[in-house]
């Protein structure tokens, strides 16, 4: 029953896939919206304990992942261009260099996170509840947001390394490549979030 | 005249795996419909357990019983059957045939969304089973009691999440097939009413759907991790929870209700003889539905806390949607007007509704009132009002698109007699057991009560009366159904003089529907003027 019906045989509906995953990403953005808006309204209610809660946060970890990312979405986009133009070899590559760079990001928050369970600092624990509520929702929202963020790299890296393999079987060509652009697309929306996470829980302070 | 049909397709896999396996969407949709028809009946079953224990506390369940009694009728009937629901059980089955398509835009995520349901399903199913206590916070989840009830919310909550994305693909796929997928010459405004309430449906599912999985992804980590976002103790807000939970839960009411009204339009100007009487409108009006009913969620939480600024918005917002909804009765009831009606079992479900509907929609602005809000929040009367609009609602346009389709779908015909009979008992039980429900609430007896007060019990009774004849209909309705599977005449091509393309080909439908891709050159019903 692996069959395509007849009404798409034979040319891959590009513009319907991209529809699709369009449609997709609005519902990752609202996904991620229910949060945005818990982060807000606590924030506007304990905005002293947040200011204070923010200064915890080490910057250069967060900005160096800031970097990471920023440059892993121009490498996805590379390899888009690259495909587009044949060249599956440099394609690869610059796949690879995406994967790299989302394995860092997520090594980097690994540390980041241990120093603050180190410390004591994280959801029900007695030292974070000992902190106030502002400080527990802060922390609380740190969690969650970056947490379900980091769920969310470690399956765009997961999708890359598939996107390789098919690229390298070549299964993405320069003439069928709306899977690997459509990665792209998701691994940017990755990136976007934490462009809107790091501001929200590292600059303002 | 014996045309190959889908059912005789021979793919890679035999046995149910030739099911399980398949991509054809009417496969997947027959799937649905039976996997609904089996959760709709357990929670039939379920809501006359309730009713048996109002008229006897104590003696059949005890109170803690009834609370999850209640909780799982809610979970089943809601997030397992009316969702779900029409898009995925009729919208499958015949959403590509009526825009002239051989499948959905993307047939593998469509059978790897009926995966997740059955997965959905089976993880709630197992919330009620497993060691511990059924879930008991009714299908709401209210926060923060849902975070401290030792029963197995997390997991119950956990199957709802993965329902959520059964539902999202459901309407990614369809809106992305409708956008794409159309024959020739199915402009938008040639297509089917019933295809428009799909594709207003499909957004509203892509764009309420995820607010619901954020949230109960907070309930899950409350439990788990002691995030306290609901947690008044940690600084959480549980009224934020029910502003979350009503961003989606409000909207979901209209993925409910939307299809059953395409079903509707469908359904009357074929047995009144009639085109449909001012078809933009009502396409239209689908649309109008969906975005207004994404705002008006506030109107759940009249008395939960909000300042008076936004509940008069929010009250003046839920009057806006009796517009378009009043719109489409009132284009229903014109295009009866001077028909030749043929009163066959779907036109008796799709006027039930009309009735049904038309009574659930009033009274919804009674509670949408501010004041006389006040005096029914919380009471049997939001009850009455929710089951006359799911139930009476799209629970008859369910039945009406299920006689409707039957033969199409299974290509033998039902026993009309038994239909009408099942209808009546339905009908009249309905009607005994919840509008007693709206005198006992304005009366003012509280939902919820596993023992009502003494001065209400004369109306309980009244309304288990009305749950046995209802259960009784439902009985016959499902043997009558199932009998004709087996016993039933072989179903003509066009049994009922429809006019959309679903009618134009065999019943059953060949494997990938059209021998030749149609080209469409008239609007969606062809009965001439109005």
């Amino acid at each position: 029953m692996e069959k395509i019906s007849s009404a798409t045989e034979g040319s891959i509906d590009y513009t319907g896939k991209k529809i699709g995953m369009w449609l997709f990403l609005y519902t990752e953005l609202l996904f991620f919206g229910g949060m945005f808006l818990l982060y807000s309204v606590y924030r506007s209610r304990y905005s002293a304990e947040f200011h204070a809660s923010a200064m915890e946060e080490n910057i250069i970890l967060g900005s160096t992942n800031t970097v990471i990312l920023l440059t892993s979405s121009f490498f996805i986009a590379l390899s888009i261009a690259a495909i587009k133009a044949g060249r599956r070899r440099l394609s690869t590559g610059l796949q690879l260099a995406t994967i790299i760079c989302g394995i860092t990001f997520l090594v980097i928050k690994y540390f980041e996170w241990a120093a603050k369970i180190v410390k004591g600092i994280y959801p029900d624990s007695s030292v974070l509840l000992g902190m106030g509520q502002g400080e527990t929702l802060f922390f609380g929202l740190y969690y969650v947001m970056t947490g379900i963020h980091g769920i969310h790299v470690l399956i765009g890296v997961i999708i890359i390394s598939i996107m390789l393999s098919l690229t390298q079987r070549g299964i993405i060509n320069r003439e069928n490549f709306v899977k690997l652009e459509n990665t792209g697309l998701y691994w940017h929306f990755v990136d976007i979030v934490w462009i809107y996470l790091f501001p929200l829980f590292y600059l303002i302070t | 005249m014996e045309e190959l049909s889908f059912y005789d397709e021979k793919g890679k896999y035999s046995g149910i795996l030739a099911w399980l396996m398949s991509t054809d969407h009417k496969r997947i949709g027959l799937q649905y419909l039976l996997a609904l028809i089996c959760f709709f009946s357990t929670g039939v079953a379920l809501g006359v357990l309730i009713r048996l224990s109002l008229i006897a506390p104590g003696s059949i369940l005890n109170a803690q019983q009834y609370n999850e009694v209640f909780t799982v009728h809610g979970i089943v009937q809601i997030f397992l059957f009316i969702i779900p629901g029409i898009p995925v059980a009729f919208g499958n089955f015949f959403l590509p045939i009526m825009i002239g398509a051989r499948d959905v835009a993307f047939p593998r995520l469509n059978r790897f969304t009926w995966w997740l349901y059955l997965t959905g399903a089976a993880i709630v199913l197992l919330s009620l089973f497993i060691k511990g206590a059924p879930p008991d916070t009714g299908w709401t989840f209210y926060a923060p009691y849902s975070i401290q009830t030792k029963a197995n919310v997390s997991l119950a909550v956990f199957g709802v999440f993965v329902l959520g994305f059964s539902s999202i693909f459901t309407g990614l796929n369809f809106v992305t097939t409708i956008h794409r997928m159309r024959a020739p010459g199915m402009k938008w405004f040639r297509m089917p009413p019933f295809v428009w309430t799909l594709y207003a449906t499909g957004w509203v599912q892509i764009l309420a759907t995820p607010v619901l999985a954020i949230t109960l992804v907070f309930i899950i980590l409350g439990r788990f991790f002691g995030v306290g976002f609901f947690d008044p103790s940690r600084g959480g807000d549980p009224i934020l929870y029910e502003h979350l939970f009503w961003t989606y839960s409000h909207p979901a009411v209209y993925i409910m209700v939307l299809p059953a009204m395409g079903i509707i339009s469908e359904i009357i100007p074929v047995f009144a003889r009639r085109k449909l009487f001012g078809y933009h409108a009502i396409v239209l009006s689908a649309l109008g539905i969906a975005t207004v009913g994404y705002l008006v969620w506030g109107h759940h939480m009249f008395t939960s806390g909000m300042s008076d600024t936004a509940r008069i918005i929010f009250s003046f917002i839920t009057f806006l949607v009796a517009v378009p909804s009043g719109v489409k009765v009132f284009n229903w009831v014109a295009t009866l007007y001077k028909g030749s009606i043929e009163l066959h079992a779907p036109l008796l479900f799709a006027l039930s509704f009309v009735f049904l509907f038309s009574i659930g929609g009033l009274t919804g602005l009674i509670i949408g009132s501010l004041a006389p809000n006040l005096h029914v929040h919380g009471t049997y009367f939001i009850v009455a009002h929710f089951h006359y609009v799911m139930f009476g609602g799209a629970g008859f346009s369910f039945f009406a698109g299920l006689h409707y389709w039957f033969p199409k779908m299974f290509g033998k015909m039902y026993s009309e007699k038994y239909a009408k009979a099942g209808w009546l008992l339905l009908f009249v039980g309905f009607n005994i057991l919840y509008f007693s429900m709206f005198i006992l609430g304005y009366q003012g007896m509280p939902r919820r009560y596993f023992d009502p007060p003494p001065q209400y019990h004369g109306w309980e009774f009244i309304s288990t009366i009305g749950s046995w004849l209802l259960a009784a209909g439902i009985i016959i309705i499902f043997g009558n159904l199932i009998r004709s599977l087996f016993r039933g005449e072989k179903a003509p091509a066009d049994p009922w003089g429809g006019k959309s393309l679903e009618w134009t080909i065999s019943s059953p439908p060949p494997p990938e529907n059209f021998i030749e891709t149609p080209v469409i050159t008239t609007g969606p019903s062809g009965y001439g003027k109005t």
